[in-house]
């Protein structure tokens, strides 16, 4: 690495500012993933990559992912629920890769819930 | 760039390393690994989190919850309940004390809600031995901003205009010792830094150094554009390993991106930043002696003027500045002194970190608005006296310092409030002491350092501190004299004004505060050979009120010397010649029935064989004692 610029500065902040939103607790979109017995054995680890996947992707910086346990729905899994700042959770079930991909392009990135995949709206948060 | 879901920032300040954080690191990133998570969750190992009475602490973002006491053990627990399931484990979080009410968020946490962070504003966010995390948060942008776009007068301006204070001890203005030494003229100029922290108790400076190595250099280059300087040194105590270890990874890291070196930011500013290690005495925090011994030579302080800024390191202009000064100074020239002044008060602007020791629940480093009352920071923050005992006073400023009692507890924390109890703000050290310690025997520790650590160049301190605690020895040995207390009085007033250096100055403070607030335990100890928190072995008697005895065999188990008699049912009683005064008696007491009472009460107690004789002997032994 040679000598640093003021706008390198600006760069090397710019490349982390993911991380660094994360840990300051300054995230837009909150989505969980379920991730009981249920949800892994139908596949949740899956999603979860093609999510990871999708943020890393498009430099997003403020979106917070968390997994939680068994929802009771058992049947539904895999299921995700994202939550937008100010906007009801909205959750989501029998998901697989690909519809994770249309959530986080339609709903976390551009706010339009993806309906024909959502079972509820409105409900639990994480605790 | 890799974007994990989740960050656990672990704890790798010195406390919680010494709890264990380095296995933790190892376990956690073997666990994850194992559960193929290792591209979703990642493990930070950071500064001190400041928290670290329930160390090894760690806080997992981004859902903040905050874990303490976390062993190995715990950790498959941890991955697979909350980093897999996204259920955070309830019995690894903090309780509150009083209604042991759980609090899953650090935020929430009074210990953490209170405080307001700029000093230590990245600590436990980010890796301390990564400099592309300090630049994250700003890093080396106040420097880019000092080195491009302002003039050496401008930065020294801004700094005067904050009103900053030297957070070393002084609390002489900075931006005033910047413009002195920036109009000294001189081919050569020195800027230093001052991590010899030598106070018992204190360590503020060593936490910033491990949490943020890089704000140290950040604040340095930025006093270097403004004196016109192009060498510095940190002078670390050797007692510091991991601070060593930090800064010199964050210096040659530094160097590598051209952040320090020459031509910096392409401006033609040149500036090399060196460690030296110290050797661990107290003396050689002080300005003149901590030169001499950067020197070569032997540290030891020499009068002034000529002041460092005109004639420093060899003889050079130098400006030395204390870390946690430093740690403020890129805040100041991103946001402005206006931002600064935000807090504080008129006098005493910013904040302060201070580090919480002693009888005090929540031990560790916080950070806090100047002019926030002392019974904020020890009750609100610090969690209280713990155990149930009471708070008998808070000794600030370590060795030169002094001890405020109870009734002072509303005082604002700003440099002008505190001295006039009598004490001073000092680096920081806040020591609590509860109705266990006796004043005379603080008194006597804070003098022992002082005589120890003087360096013997000028008499009234050498001579001066040796004799008070000569008589400070003999007070509590039972072989003081009236007189005593006006002799401790009247020299101190000599040293103090006699001394060459700070340490001799201040030396006296924790004897004339504890002779000013706690003068009757001078009084007890003298007249009627009576130490009444029993610390001081040959002014005590432990003996137990056999009508409050509940012959629950609590101060029998903890007795090491067997000396204490009875069974169930029956009131126990301390055989006088077995008792060795260690006191573990009367703090295992539930019922408050174990006695401490003068030397005197010694026979008395012996010769009395009858339950009822005795008793009514030390009501009349002791009615003539209490006032
Ligand atoms: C005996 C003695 C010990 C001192 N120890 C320290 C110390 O450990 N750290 C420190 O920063 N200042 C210490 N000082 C104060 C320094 O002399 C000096 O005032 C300070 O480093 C200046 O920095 P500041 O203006 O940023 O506080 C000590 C002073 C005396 C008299």
């Amino acid at each position: 690495m040679s000598r640093l610029t003021v706008d390198d500065l600006k760069r090397i902040k710019d490349q982390q500012k993911a991380t660094f939103t994360l840990r300051e607790g300054g995230s837009r979109v909150k989505v969980t993933v379920h991730m009981g017995t249920c949800g892994i054995a139908a596949g949740a680890r899956k999603v979860m990559e093609a999510l990871l996947d999708e943020i890393n992707k498009s430099n997003v910086s403020d979106v917070a992912v968390t997994t939680s346990g068994c929802a009771g729905l058992c049947s539904k899994e895999p299921m995700a629920t994202v939550e937008l700042l100010n906007a009801a959770p909205v959750k989501y079930g029998s998901l697989n890769e690909e519809k994770m991909r249309k959530i986080f392009q339609d709903h976390i990135l551009n706010g339009h819930p993806v309906e024909e995949y959502a079972l509820v709206v409105g409900s639990e948060t994480a605790y | 760039m890799e974007t994990y879901r989740t960050s656990v920032m672990l704890c790798g300040g010195t406390g919680c390393i010494a709890g264990g954080s380095l296995k933790l690191k190892k376990a956690l990133d073997e666990e994850i690994k194992r559960r193929d998570l290792q591209k979703e969750v990642n493990v930070v190992l950071t500064g001190c989190n400041g928290f670290c009475a329930e160390g090894p602490v760690m806080t997992v973002y981004p859902d903040d919850i905050f874990y303490e006491k976390v062993t190995v053990a715990d950790v498959p627990v941890i991955v697979e309940e909350h980093f897999i399931k996204g259920r955070p484990v309830g019995r690894l979080m903090y309780k509150e004390p009083v209604k042991k009410q759980t609090i899953p968020l650090m935020r929430e946490i009074p210990f953490f809600s209170l405080q307001v962070l700029r000093a230590l504003r990245n600590k436990g966010l980010i890796d301390a031995e990564k400099i592309d995390e300090y630049i994250a948060r700003d890093g080396y942008q106040a420097a880019a901003k000092a080195l491009t776009e302002m003039t050496s007068e401008q930065v020294v301006n801004e700094i005067k205009a904050s009103g900053l204070r030297g957070r070393g001890g002084a609390g002489f203005p900075t931006g005033m010792k910047w413009e002195f030494c920036s109009k000294v003229k001189g081919e050569q100029k020195y800027i230093l830094c001052n991590g010899d922290e030598g106070d018992p108790g204190a360590f503020m400076d060593r936490s910033v150094m491990e949490a943020d190595p890089h704000v140290v250099l950040e604040g340095m280059i930025i006093g270097a554009k403004a004196i016109g300087a192009n060498k510095g040194f940190i002078y670390v105590r050797a007692e510091y390993p991991l601070a060593v270890h930090r800064l010199q990874l964050a210096i040659a890291q530094a160097k590598e991106y051209g952040l320090l070196g020459n031509n910096i930011f392409g401006t033609g500013f040149n500036l090399d930043i060196e460690i030296y290690l110290g050797a661990g005495a107290f003396v050689c925090g002080e300005e003149t002696a901590l030169m001499r011994s950067l020197e070569g030579k032997r540290g030891m302080p020499r009068p002034r003027p000529p002041f460092p800024a005109v004639k420093g390191l060899w003889d050079c202009p130098t400006v030395l500045n204390n870390v946690e000064t430093y740690a403020n100074i890129p805040q100041i020239i991103l946001n402005g002194a206006d931002w600064y002044k935000t807090l504080g008060t008129e006098k005493s602007t910013g904040t302060k970190v201070f580090a919480l020791s002693g009888a005090i629940s929540n031990i560790g480093l916080i950070e806090v608005p100047m002019g926030i009352p002392l019974r904020k920071i020890i009750f609100d923050i610090g969690g209280g006296v713990p155990k149930g005992r009471k708070f008998k006073a808070v000794q600030l400023g370590g060795p030169s310092g002094g001890c405020i009692p109870e009734h002072l507890l509303d005082t604002p924390v700003t440099y002008e409030d505190i001295v006039q109890t009598g004490a001073i703000v000092g680096s920081g050290g806040m020591v609590v002491m509860n109705d266990l310690n006796c004043m005379v025997s603080v008194a006597k520790f804070f003098l022992e350092f002082t005589a120890e650590e003087s360096c013997g160049k000028c008499p009234p301190c050498r001579v001066g501190t040796t004799l008070m605690l000569d008589l400070l020895t003999k007070i509590t040995e039972g072989k003081g004299l009236e007189t005593d207390i006006e002799l401790l009085q009247d020299m101190s007033l000599d040293i103090i004004a006699t001394s060459l250096c700070g340490l001799g100055q201040t030396a006296p403070n924790p004897v004339l505060t504890t002779i000013k607030y706690f003068r009757d335990e001078y009084e007890s100890h003298i007249k009627e050979k009576w130490c009444k928190t029993g610390v001081c072995k040959e002014l005590c008697t432990f003996y137990i009120d056999e009508e409050k005895c509940k012959a629950c065999g609590a101060c029998k188990r903890v007795c090491p010397q067997s000396a204490v008699a009875g069974e169930k049912k029956v009131a126990h009683r301390i055989d006088q010649s077995k008792c060795i005064q260690c006191r573990s008696c009367y703090e295992a007491c539930k019922f408050d029935s174990v006695k401490i009472g003068p030397r005197s009460m010694r026979e008395t107690v012996e010769n009395i064989t009858d339950q009822s004789a005795l008793r009514d002997k030390m009501i009349e032994t002791l009615a003539g004692k209490e006032e």
